[in-house]
């Protein structure tokens, strides 16, 4: 446990985690910034977390898992979420999906060797109109075809 | 007005992805250059709806709606529009329809826009949502303003009662009597809430509500607070929303320095403010009493009702809990009259109805109707049809937790009873339009894995019924099923809904059922004759070379990625069935339709 002790959560955490210590219902939203400020959320960073909120690491691994939102492994650099909502899978959101793992070489939720990518198939972008739609780091592609794929992770 | 022109430019998530944030830059940059700074006033809107044709612009007071623009379009648009006052007709919005139209000039004339009615949605694609004197221009906080000094609690409470309003979260419970149950509720602490988790794969109703309009929500929950005596309100948001928590986070600021948060509102006895929580992706959370334990920062498993959350809710105080759109409802009742609201709906459905109308269909996007609207209205009239003149099959309202509407319902008034009654529910707006190419078998195996995925786990017949469901309709779509297999479907299916604990549970299965119900030739076709309609069961599917068609070029033995198709540009080639991996490239790749697929 001695990593643990040494370790020291990013300033920004540590802000964080002041502004809302003492408020109820607070774990959530600390999860959201420690993941912010790691990428996701590092084993050696919950257990940090449960000595500082003084919460059960039983009850933070608890609520981690239970989200699909936290991740627990590395992820890579660039993010490429797929949306698979109904109206995405009707018009091939699996396709592109598939498409992605030939062009990376990767299966879903796998990082690229390079660590420059990671594939997720996510729930709804809310981008409907747009199907099949994915996004990189945030940035919403929409109306894709496969053959686009190439073009625009030559970009990343 | 100060301005000789507006330009609006939807700043909605969809058509920020297609680039409307550099439009905007194209535009400010043009209307420096061209010194049009005290002419022409620029305004970043939330969604106007029509998704399919972004990125929209309309150009005020000559309303032209220019669509699916570029960034290179726009100083045609300043120089032609602005300053010469002549449209840029290739711009304009062109259905290009048989009735020889064409390209609008007038917004009014779309045929998307003609049979809508728009509450919710009435400041979408009007008012910056980022700048809360265009909320308090069109009338904002002017409800706020008269519940304070002018209606006491209870008056608040009957005026949304008699409205008719019903949650549109899904359930359908009467608005008003929620209030009146926390209102009652002994307790010196109270909450208020709004649900923003929206869940439902298909639907994005709530997010273009936030994002286009952020003051009218926050409003409604000042309005509720008071009526119900809570000082605090917590908005509970997906985190996969960014823009729709960063225009919240601006509106929260701006009212508290309006003085429309905080202590004291508008100098009247009432305090209130609002705190924004995040979702962390379940769908279980939408669930009033899951969404709850989330924002008290555990998983998101429900709790048995009663106790309902009116009465013991966050932290065991009581709570209302609304739907965004219902919450965007609220202000309009109070300012309009609740006898106003009564008059537009169905006799058990008042109002209006947020779709987000998407799948298989021509003008996809988000559309706002009176209640008792028909489907056929929706989607041929407003939606335009089916995509490539194909047969409209289905269309899925309810999301996971809803059911099919077929054809023969095309014409029936769609409001919360009549839903029901047909084996459907209006769930939270989702409008999945799916077409003869949609196996019905699959999409319902699609709705059932992502409630297997989503089920929280804490209560058996949702747990293990879901996954023998799954497991079920997994036979049958790989040609495994038999006959019997549809009773034990419809026997777990019922189960489900009595024993499930909470709604996400109860309502898994009616997907399986309504499609059993009136689909059920589509089941017995994938179990005794292996076929699959709509060519999506890939294990159902056998491929086959037309000797007939085949000009034995050989394309799809050089496609095939497993080797099964043998022979040579002499004899002709044939597809091994043994060690087909039925990916259908071969049936691609083919250019003389010289492949079957059956």
């Amino acid at each position: 446990m001695e990593t643990i002790k040494n370790l020291e959560l990013t300033p920004g955490l540590l802000d964080y985690i002041a502004q809302w210590k003492d408020k109820p219902g607070n774990l959530i939203m600390i999860l959201h910034k420690a993941q912010e400020e790691y990428g996701f959320i590092p084993r050696n960073v919950a257990f940090k977390l449960a000595e500082v909120l003084d919460v059960p690491l039983a009850k933070i691994y608890g609520v981690i898992t239970f989200y699909h939102y936290f991740k627990l492994e590395k992820r890579g650099k660039n993010i490429i979420a797929v949306c698979m909502g109904t109206a995405c899978y009707l018009k091939g959101g699996e396709d592109i999906i598939k498409e992605l793992e030939t062009i990376l070489g990767v299966g879903l939720n796998d990082m690229t060797p390079d660590g420059k990518f990671s594939v997720e198939a996510v729930r709804c972008l809310g981008c409907c109109g747009l199907a099949p739609v994915m996004s990189i780091n945030g940035t919403v592609y929409g109306k894709l075809l496969k053959s686009q794929l190439p073009e625009i992770l030559s970009k990343y | 007005m100060p301005y000789k022109h507006y330009i609006l430019i939807c700043s909605g998530t969809a058509c920020e992805s297609s680039r409307s944030r550099e439009i905007h830059d194209h535009f400010m940059k043009e209307i420096k250059d061209h010194q049009l700074e005290n002419d022409v006033q620029v305004v970043k809107t939330g969604c106007f709806g029509f998704c399919e044709q972004g990125p929209i612009v309309k150009v005020l007071p000559d309303n032209a709606f220019y669509v699916r623009l570029k960034p290179e379009d726009v100083r045609e648009i300043i120089e032609e529009n602005i300053i010469k006052g002549r449209m840029v007709k290739r711009l304009l919005y062109n259905p290009k329809d048989d009735k020889g139209r064409h390209p609008m000039t007038d917004v009014a004339n779309i045929d998307f826009y003609q049979k809508q009615f728009r509450i919710v949605l009435r400041n979408c694609g009007v008012i910056d949502p980022e700048k809360i004197d265009e909320y308090i221009a069109r009338d904002g906080y002017k409800a706020l303003e008269k519940v304070l000094f002018e209606m006491t609690p209870d008056q608040v409470i009957e005026e949304v009662t008699k409205s008719g309003l019903r949650g549109r979260g899904g359930a359908g419970f009467p608005t008003g009597m929620k209030w009146s149950f926390t209102k009652k509720a002994p307790s010196d602490i109270k909450y208020i809430v709004c649900n923003a988790d929206e869940g439902d794969p298909g639907a994005y109703m709530d997010r273009s509500t936030l994002e286009g309009d952020p003051h009218s929500i926050l409003e409604a929950m000042t309005i509720a607070g008071y009526a119900v005596n809570a000082n605090k309100g917590f908005i509970y948001i997906r985190a996969e929303y960014p823009l729709a928590i960063e225009r919240l986070n601006i509106a929260i600021a701006q009212a508290r320095d309006y003085g429309l948060l905080g202590e004291n509102l508008l100098g009247s006895s009432f305090s209130f403010d609002i705190e924004i929580r995040l979702g962390a992706g379940a769908f279980v959370c939408g669930e009033e009493t899951a969404l709850l334990a989330s924002l008290e920062g555990e998983r998101g498993m429900p709790r048995p009702r009663p106790p309902f959350p009116a009465v013991k809710g966050l932290w065991g105080k009581p709570t209302v809990i609304n739907n965004v759109e219902t919450w965007a409802n609220i202000p309009v009742i109070i300012l309009r009259g609740a006898a106003w609201f009564a008059k537009i709906g169905t006799e058990k459905s008042k109002g209006t109805k947020v779709f987000a109308l998407t799948g298989k269909i021509n003008n996809s996007g988000l559309i706002e109707v009176p209640m008792g609207t028909t489907l056929r209205e929706i989607i041929f009239d407003i939606g335009g049809g089916i995509k490539d003149g194909k047969q409209f099959k289905a269309a899925q309202t309810g999301g996971p937790s809803g059911g099919v509407i077929p054809a023969q319902f095309l014409d029936t008034p769609i409001d919360y009873d009549n839903l029901i009654a047909i084996g459907s529910m209006m769930g939270s707006g989702g409008m999945i339009v799916m077409d003869e190419d949609d196996c019905i078998v699959d999409i319902t195996k699609f709705y059932l894995q992502f409630s297997v995925d989503e089920s929280c786990g804490k209560c058996a017949p949702c747990r293990i019924g879901g996954y023998q469901l799954l497991h079920l309709l997994e036979k049958i779509t790989n040609g495994n099923g038999s006959m019997d297999h549809l009773d034990k479907l419809s026997r777990i299916s019922q189960a489900m809904q009595k024993a499930s604990l909470c709604g996400l549970g109860q309502t898994a299965s009616n997907p399986v059922l309504s499609t059993m119900k009136y689909f059920t030739e589509e089941y017995t076709e994938h179990i005794q004759n292996h076929k699959c309609r709509a060519h999506k069961c890939s294990h159902l599917l056998k491929f086959d070379i037309l000797i007939e068609k085949c000009i034995k070029c050989g394309l799809c033995a050089k496609a095939c990625p497993v080797g099964a198709i043998s022979g040579d540009r002499e004899k002709g080639y044939l597809i091994d069935h043994t060690k087909c991996i039925k990916c259908g490239l071969c049936f691609e790749r083919c250019k003389f339709k010289a492949i079957t697929r059956g």
